[in-house]
């Protein structure tokens, strides 16, 4: 129990607290809240002022009663009031979780703020920047953010100050920067890196670092100030630092937060300060190799957290091969640690350093590792990162033995993630294709294996791919309809075999075993488990049959003839039976033939998968390298002779130039894939309607989460007893 | 840091810290959706995930959760250092700090965290100055009833 002695111990409270975990349902504990919210009510409304001790009470009660979860609706004014005795924390707390926009009380709060900031006395100077950092409201921001540069920086504040208000300025920055002028104190802020404190310096630098990355020549002289603070920490022995040694590392934190301020610029270019900096980094990842000096996981992940800092900075400034070597078998080892939290880190790291051209090739040695983890870890979100760097280590020499790992773990991925594998698999197979009938392989097991998942996207694709590639139709439509025979195959199955055979299903009509009446009725014999656009769309494939092949017109006919088509409830279908009919029954086979001539080759435009991945996974995700990459590689998506030598040649180079010509998909996803040919007028409609967006995922069960309230148990056991805790 | 969140096994919010601003409703349901995704999580499992656009970083301390909600950029590692250096600060001013202590006096363990963090960025990671920090707090707290003089008041004095 507390070692402070507690005096003002509110018993009240603690009282208050009891009840309401004794209560042994949800009606019981609203009863004793409504209970006692009469009462402060009224205490608060009566003619006798209450002291200090009783208000500091109530509004603590109202506070425990609002994170239960209830509204409060007043309160506000007396916990204002307590602002202005001289125990204003319980005021300021109640102030910063019950933020209220009434401009009254804002004056007053403003008001108590103000005088508390001028009274010369940290500890309510420090309380009032807390509050204006917690709320950090703009009418705050308009109110104080002129006074609070000055207090940082002036000689006299006490360091405990500084650091507050270095942090307050902070996030009065990050909500209303357009109030926070630096101008003036940019210089002396950036001194503030060399400052005795290391708590002042601490603090300086989360705020130097915000502003860097949005004024960086501004404050660009903090780089080689940065450099000599971390030089001096990474050198010193572990007595040095005494108060901000962690378990045996000196200043862990300092030692990140310089790392992560040195990532907002480049490389600095004074020869001095560069090699400063990289026998930093290299005395790091020394560090790395020695034995531990501690058993205790707080000073392993303490001295590794410095390490994939370190690491991070070496890979943006990959400009060091030695460095980004070095990284990258460090990275290595990690991958096979004892540790999961290692390992989730070195997977993620690793994926940033795969796109480095230094490192690229150091990374894909680790494949077989990176496989290994994909099969065998047993926590998704580690065998989620290794899908991750799979994707990020993929090219020409090894995208075949990846596309294929990644194929057999969606078959048995977690659904939350199979929409997001299955875009990676598709983006990889187009992009690395040497051979496109490996690659039309790869999008029909894709369908096979996550069919719910593969969205319009993937399967135009693969459509206007195979229109486009003379060389892959037979193939194709023999793989197709190899697909189809089985007996439970998915919709999104029926709808590109529907196409590919409608569109190419004479190049294996002259086998006995696909003739086109054999093909026809295996179309048909899924057509009742269709859902209405892929019915359409076999129904236009049927059409095409009869172009196709003028013996089966008969059947086809009396198919399209029979009620269930010709006075079919949706009238999409019912239209395209009737005037198929029609078109069959009176149009001549030179008509016909030019109405279903075989569909032109698609015009080269932007790829919409990539467009959709990066839409999910949101910015950042998709480097631009790739979007290059995959412009550069379009050029060889059109025209089925281009194959061979050519391909190879650019195959090898693995540096990514933006090339002027193709591009992909269109991002105008919505745009009908199967435009009707001009001399056809309007009679084949839009061929592909839009389906709706991708099913939400799981919603959370709002009801009765919290509802059954069990006896209170939690436990009196100490947090930081060993083994009380997780063990890695 | 976006948010901290301490929850029981049972899924009883403990304390909850916003650092940026958010709308009580979305509040609510965020705290929902990750208690049940991290409650859902077994014991050798490595603690760090990916959830919306952020980072999760929690760690279990006997009864209780830890949760902490970071950036893309911002590094895990140091993170779960951070959730240890806080449970030390309570586990000092409380002396072995259970659940109850937090409990039952919670705006204490609010107030320490403000001193920890501030604006979701450490301020100190000396324990020492944290806790005389709080320590000269509580001295003041315990002086006497009658309100600041009147000069004090106006910022005269």
């Amino acid at each position: 129990m507390p070692a402070v002695s507690k005096g003002d111990g509110m018993r009240g409270l603690a009282v208050f607290i009891s009840d309401i975990r004794n209560c042994k349902s949800k009606e019981a504990e609203i009863k004793r809240i409504n209970k006692e919210l009469a009462n402060i009510r009224s205490k608060f409304k009566g003619d006798k002022a209450l002291d200090g001790y009783s208000k500091k009470k109530y509004v603590c009660k109202l506070l425990f009663i609002f994170l239960l979860g209830h509204d409060i609706d007043f309160g506000h004014m007396e916990a204002v009031n307590l602002l202005s005795s001289n125990k204003p924390a319980g005021g300021y707390l109640f102030i910063s979780v019950l933020v209220n926009s009434n401009s009254e009380l804002i004056r007053l709060i403003n008001n108590a703020i103000k005088n508390d900031l001028s009274s010369r006395n940290p500890t309510f100077m420090c309380l009032a920047l807390h509050c204006i950092a917690n709320v950090g409201s703009r009418e705050m921001a308009e109110a104080f953010a002129s006074e609070i540069p000055r207090i940082l920086v002036a000689g006299d504040t006490m360091d405990s100050v500084k650091q507050s208000a270095a942090l307050c300025l902070l996030r009065l920055y990050k909500t209303s920067p357009d109030l926070v002028l630096m101008g003036e104190w940019t210089s002396r802020v950036v001194h503030l890196l060399n400052d005795q404190h290391m708590g002042v310096v601490t603090a300086a630098i989360s705020l130097i670092t915000c502003l860097s990355q949005k004024n960086p020549d501004e404050f660009k002289t903090c780089v080689s100030l940065a450099v000599s603070r971390l030089s001096r920490i990474v050198s010193s022995a572990s007595t040095d630092l005494q108060d901000y040694t962690y378990y045996f590392v000196p200043a862990p934190w300092l030692s990140c937060k310089l790392l992560r301020l040195l990532q907002c610029y480049p490389p600095p270019e004074d020869g001095a300060v560069k090699g400063r900096l990289v026998e930093c980094l290299e005395t790091i990842l020394n560090k790395a190799q020695e034995p531990p000096k501690s058993k205790k996981v707080q000073h392993s992940n303490a001295k590794n957290a410095i390490l994939f800092e370190a690491i991070s900075l070496i890979i943006h400034y990959d400009s060091e091969p030695n460095l980004l070597v070095r990284a990258c078998n460090q990275l290595g080892q990690f991958l096979q640690h004892r540790e999961t939290n290692l390992r989730y880190l070195a997977l993620e790291s690793m994926c940033t350093l795969a796109s480095s051209e230094f490192s690229h090739e150091a990374v894909k040695t680790h494949i077989e590792t990176v496989i290994n983890a994909l099969k065998t870890e047993r926590d998704v979100s580690v065998r989620q990162r290794a899908a991750d760097l799979l994707y990020a280590m993929c090219d020409r020499s090894n995208a075949k033995q990846i596309v294929a790992e990644m194929l057999s773990y969606l078959e048995t991925a977690d659904y939350s993630i199979r929409e997001e594998m299955v875009l990676k698999v598709a983006i990889l197979a187009e992009k690395y294709a040497v051979d496109y009938s490996w690659y039309v392989d790869t999008i029909l097991n894709l369908i096979r294996i996550a069919g719910d998942y593969v969205s319009e996207e993937v399967w135009y694709r693969v459509i206007q791919i195979v229109i486009n590639r003379d060389d892959v139709q037979g193939y194709a439509a023999k793989t197709v309809f190899e697909a189809l025979q089985a007996p439970a195959c998915h919709e999104n199955m029926v709808k590109v075999g529907g196409y590919i055979l409608g569109e190419f299903g004479n190049l294996i009509a002259g086998d006995p075993r696909s003739s086109p009446l054999v093909q026809f009725n295996l179309l048909h014999s899924k057509f009742h488990l269709c859902s209405v656009p892929t019915r359409a769309l076999l129904l236009s494939a049927y059409i095409k049959f009869i172009n196709l092949f003028p013996e089966t017109k008969a059947t086809i006919q009396e198919v399209l003839r029979c009620d269930s088509q010709i006075r079919n409830s949706d009238v999409e279908l019912q239209q395209r039976a009737v005037e198929y009919l029609k078109l069959s029954s009176i149009a001549s086979t030179d008509v016909l033939a030019t109405v279903l001539e075989e569909m032109p080759p698609f015009p080269e435009r932007e790829s919409s998968i990539l467009a959709k991945l990066k839409k999910k996974k949101g910015p950042g995700t998709v480097s631009v390298t790739d979007l290059e990459d995959s412009k550069r590689e379009g050029g060889e998506l059109n025209g089925g002779g281009e194959r061979g030598p050519d391909t190879a040649a650019m195959a090898s180079s693995n540096a990514s130039t933006p090339s002027p010509s193709a591009d992909l998909l269109g991002i105008r996803s919505a745009a009908p894939v199967g435009a009707a040919p001009a001399s056809a007028g309007s009679l084949l409609v839009d061929v592909f309607s839009e389906a709706g967006p991708a099913a939400p995922s799981a919603a959370v069960n709002d009801d009765g989460f919290l509802r059954d309230l069990e006896q209170p148990t939690e436990t009196c056991d100490s947090l930081l007893v060993e083994g009380s805790g997780d063990s890695e | 840091m976006r948010f901290m969140l301490l929850f029981s096994r049972q899924g009883k919010l403990r304390l909850q810290k916003w650092y940026t601003a958010t709308a009580e409703r979305d509040k609510k349901k965020m705290v929902r959706e990750l208690m049940q995704i991290v409650l859902a999580r077994k014991p050798k499992m490595c603690s760090f995930l990916e959830w919306r656009d952020l980072k999760i970083v929690y760690k279990r301390y006997a009864s209780l959760y830890f949760c902490c909600a970071i950036e893309e950029q911002d590094n895990e590692l140091i993170t779960l250092e951070v959730i240890h250096r806080f449970v030390e600060l309570l586990d000092k001013y409380f002396g072995s700090v259970c659940e109850l202590d937090i409990i039952f006096n919670f705006e204490k363990a609010y107030f320490i965290l403000d001193e920890f963090l501030m604006g979701g960025e450490i301020q100190d990671t000396s324990k020492k100055s944290v806790l005389k920090a709080i320590e000269q707090a509580d001295l003041l707290q315990e002086e006497d009833e009658s309100p600041r003089s009147v000069l004090e008041e106006m910022g005269l004095a």
